[in-house]
């Protein structure tokens, strides 16, 4: 058992990240707020700035110049933020926007399960009334950031004798709770930036629930519609090796700038780039004047996946070898070879590229759903994930 | 920058789509002689539009690019039969950009029809000027000139430098593109008329990018065409019971035909803003622009071709004529290598 102790020790102190780099990140959020450059398009009245999406903009331009340190606060600041201010009651509005603008608190989005991810609305995280709380158990997946959470946006089934996108509920919760207990799960690059979450008899209180019982599909679509346009709208990094600027500059260095193929295919991610940032501006723009993004978010999200790989592609013709090993410490080495790794992820998580094409085609252009067989059966009869239900 | 059109560009939307809608005659091209439609370009002229951006005393509309861009938008849409690209847009930014007075006019009121001679690469045309009696005649042949079969008036880049001509012999060309003609221009001491410039290659490079801008155009217009047929289509379709929209195969390829849609008017929407309010940006904004419009144009007329099964391949069926007008602009102006190469060559400078 203490073989095994320090082999828990010594995994976590590699792989979590440190707490130097989390109070990093929160001081910086911090100066961010009192600067008045936090939630630039948020209220005032819940610690915002209340300015336009062209204030967000020029922000956004300006910023992609750095590597901001304040990337933990995404979920919270792109997903459940947003949320909460869409569905939540004046109290849960001036108790959890504020903190989360100031950064002082860590927000994680709990959806996925082992059963259900695609299917998010086939869950099984039992959420059962007991007076005037509410008594949770199960487990979630894939959870970024709950190792470092503060507060998690949870959707749990409150009534299984109802079509399955009927029952769900969801809730604000507090992941220091003795009843939440968070392992971290290791992904394909060996880093651990998401969780297994349980809940073990985890009670919340009535004032726990966001928006109504037995609306948490329509909260989940909600905070879907956020995700997507908060990962699509992502703006690349000034120090993101596959940004078309650092590829350019890696091909000069690795000598390969006068490669006729080379300079074709860096010509062409350069277009796609601009198509998919002026694609993200004309979405504001269109905001701005009153017609939201809706499900366009969807395309923002697919092409920035579909960006991804082709930024690899590019990555990998340029390096050639370089790619695939190099030199103990070789900083260049190691950050192609994240980004190789990366990439999947991109086409996963917020929703498959599939979920987004269907998406696409079934909101946007209104083509004609596929013939569901599990809309109007109760949950307690579905076959769910892989297996069969509870 | 301005993405979003406002309100008055949105009514010259739907007034040039509500003129094309009547009296669009593509299929009597198509099927007939393979001219224009010469009733339409009387239309497009009298509303002004032949002239949009040439300034209002030469003629013109003195509108911008924007503007101009949703009118082409149009066109590529209906694959209208009409010599605009050729004439108020190659053409009459040549003569613009040179400062001519004397032909301009005529073109921009769309009295006559104008065509640029160029090399295909977008080099000069094998076509000599030699100076004789005080004027000057051409000598040579232009090949491949967009609607050089119907055009009265000839703009032609050669190594001595710009000349308007008016006596050249047509060769109609057979085309890929039923809907747009192409011949081959003879000069055999033709007279011309020089047209001085301090620099005639900064011209053409001004004269290619905005062509490349007003191609974007038409090519977005065709994706948007193709994409609402297609989409049109799956909903009714039906076989095996089910529209084929409701089969993923299908629901997922017009989801990628949209998203090439909605990414590709982005760009033109920045290049042609650019076009009117920021030159400097002019450049690397048209050759991006064209380096996706191009090949996004002819894989969503082909999908929706694909898309429209049998019935799609059939000479009845309008998609053939997307395909074909898509494969030609991404062929025009040395194809898409050369547009890759020119962009990668504007890219040396930027990081
Ligand atoms: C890096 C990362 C971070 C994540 N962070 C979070 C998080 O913070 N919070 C959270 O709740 N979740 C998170 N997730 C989970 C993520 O949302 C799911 O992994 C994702 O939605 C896919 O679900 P799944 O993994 O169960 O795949 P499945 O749904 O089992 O899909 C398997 C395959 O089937 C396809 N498929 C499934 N259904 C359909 C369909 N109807 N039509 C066509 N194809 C279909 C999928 O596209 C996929 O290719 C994260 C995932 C990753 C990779």
């Amino acid at each position: 058992m203490s073989e095994f102790r320090e082999k828990v020790r010594a995994w976590l102190a590699e792989n979590v990240p440190g707490d130097e780099e989390l109070a990093n990140a929160k001081r910086f959020q911090a100066a961010l707020y009192d600067a008045g450059l936090a939630g630039i398009t948020w209220p005032k009245e819940f610690g915002g700035q209340g300015l336009t999406s062209a204030e967000q903009q020029v922000f956004d331009q300006e910023s992609a110049r750095y590597d901001l340190p304040n990337s933990v606060f995404r979920i919270g600041m792109g997903m459940c933020g947003p949320t909460i201010l869409d569905l939540g009651t004046p109290e849960q509005k001036a108790r959890y926007i504020p903190p989360l603008l100031r950064g002082d608190e860590i927000w994680c989005q709990l959806f996925s399960e082992p059963g259900a991810g695609s299917d998010v609305a086939s869950l099984q995280t039992r959420a059962v009334r007991d007076g005037d709380e509410w008594v949770v158990n199960g487990q979630k997946v894939w959870t970024t950031v709950a190792h470092l959470a503060d507060f998690g946006a949870l959707l749990a089934r409150t009534d299984p004798d109802v079509p399955k996108h009927q029952g769900l509920t969801m809730f604000l919760i507090d992941m220091h709770d003795a009843a939440v207990t968070v392992r971290p799960l290791k992904d394909m690059t060996g880093r651990a930036p998401f969780n297994e979450v349980y809940f073990e008899n985890l009670r919340l209180p009535a004032d726990a629930v966001l928006g109504q019982v037995g609306q948490g599909w329509l909260a989940a679509v909600t905070m879907l519609g956020h995700e997507r346009v908060s990962i699509g709208g992502f703006v690349r990094k000034r120090h993101d090796p596959l940004a078309h600027a650092n590829l350019a500059e890696t091909a000069r260095r690795y000598g390969r700038d006068a490669d006729p193929v080379v300079r074709a295919e860096l010509a062409k991610l350069y277009a796609a780039e601009r198509a998919l940032a002026l694609f993200n501006v004309r979405l504001r723009q269109e905001a701005e004047a009153g017609s939201p993004p809706g499900a366009r978010g969807s395309v923002a999200k697919l092409a920035g996946a579909q960006l991804q790989q082709q930024a690899v592609a590019v990555a990998g013709l340029i390096a050639g070898p370089r790619a695939t090993a190099w030199e103990p410490g070789d900083a260049a080495g190691e950050e192609l070879a994240l980004a190789i790794n990366q990439t999947p992820s991109s086409s996963i998580a917020g929703g498959t590229d599939q979920i987004q094409r269907t998406i696409i085609g079934d909101r946007i252009l209104g083509l004609p759903r596929e013939p569901v067989v599990d809309r109007d059966v109760p949950f307690r009869e579905l076959r769910v994930g892989t297996q069969r239900s509870a | 920058m301005q993405l979003v059109l406002d309100t008055e560009q949105q009514q010259l939307r739907s007034t040039v789509r509500k003129l094309l809608a009547d009296h669009n005659n593509v299929r009597s091209v198509v099927d007939g002689d393979g001219a224009y439609d010469a009733v339409l370009w009387r239309h497009l002229a009298e509303l002004g539009l032949t002239g949009l951006v040439v300034p209002e005393e030469l003629g013109g509309a003195g509108a911008g690019h924007v503007e101009r861009a949703v009118v082409l938008e149009e066109l590529g849409r209906a694959l209208a039969p009409v010599p605009f690209f050729a004439s108020a847009v190659l053409a009459a930014d040549a003569l613009a950009a040179l400062g001519d007075t004397e032909v301009l006019p005529a073109l921009a009121a769309g009295e006559k029809i104008g065509a640029l001679a160029v090399s295909p690469g977008w080099g000069p045309a094998p076509v000599s000027a030699t100076e004789r009696d005080g004027g000057w005649v051409l000598d040579g042949h232009a090949p491949f000139v967009i609607s050089g079969d119907v055009a009265e008036v000839f703009v032609i880049y050669t190594a001595d430098g710009w000349f308007v001509a008016e006596d050249a012999r047509r060769m109609p060309l057979t085309t890929l593109d039923p809907t747009r003609g192409q011949a081959k221009l003879e000069f055999a001491a033709s007279p011309a008329r020089r047209l001085d410039t301090a620099d005639p290659a900064a011209v053409l490079e001004e004269v290619r990018d905005l062509a490349s801008v007003a191609l974007a155009a038409e090519q977005v217009g065709g994706i948007g065409k193709v994409l609402e047929t297609t989409v049109e289509y799956a909903k009714m379709r039906v076989q095996f019971g089910r529209a084929v929209g409701s089969y993923q195969a299908v629901k997922h390829a017009c989801a990628d035909l949209y998203s090439t849609s909605e990414r590709a008017e982005s760009l033109l929407r920045h290049a042609a803003w650019a076009a009117d309010h920021d030159r400097e940006a002019l450049p690397l904004a048209a050759a991006s622009t064209q380096a996706f419009t191009g090949p996004a144009y002819f894989a969503a007329a082909a999908s929706g071709l694909q898309l429209h099964g049998g019935i799609g391949y059939t000479w009845e069926h309008d998609a053939h004529l997307y395909y074909k007008r898509a494969k030609s602009c991404e062929l025009l102006f040395g194809g898409h290598d050369a547009q890759l190469a020119r962009l990668a060559g504007r890219l040396d400078g930027v990081s």
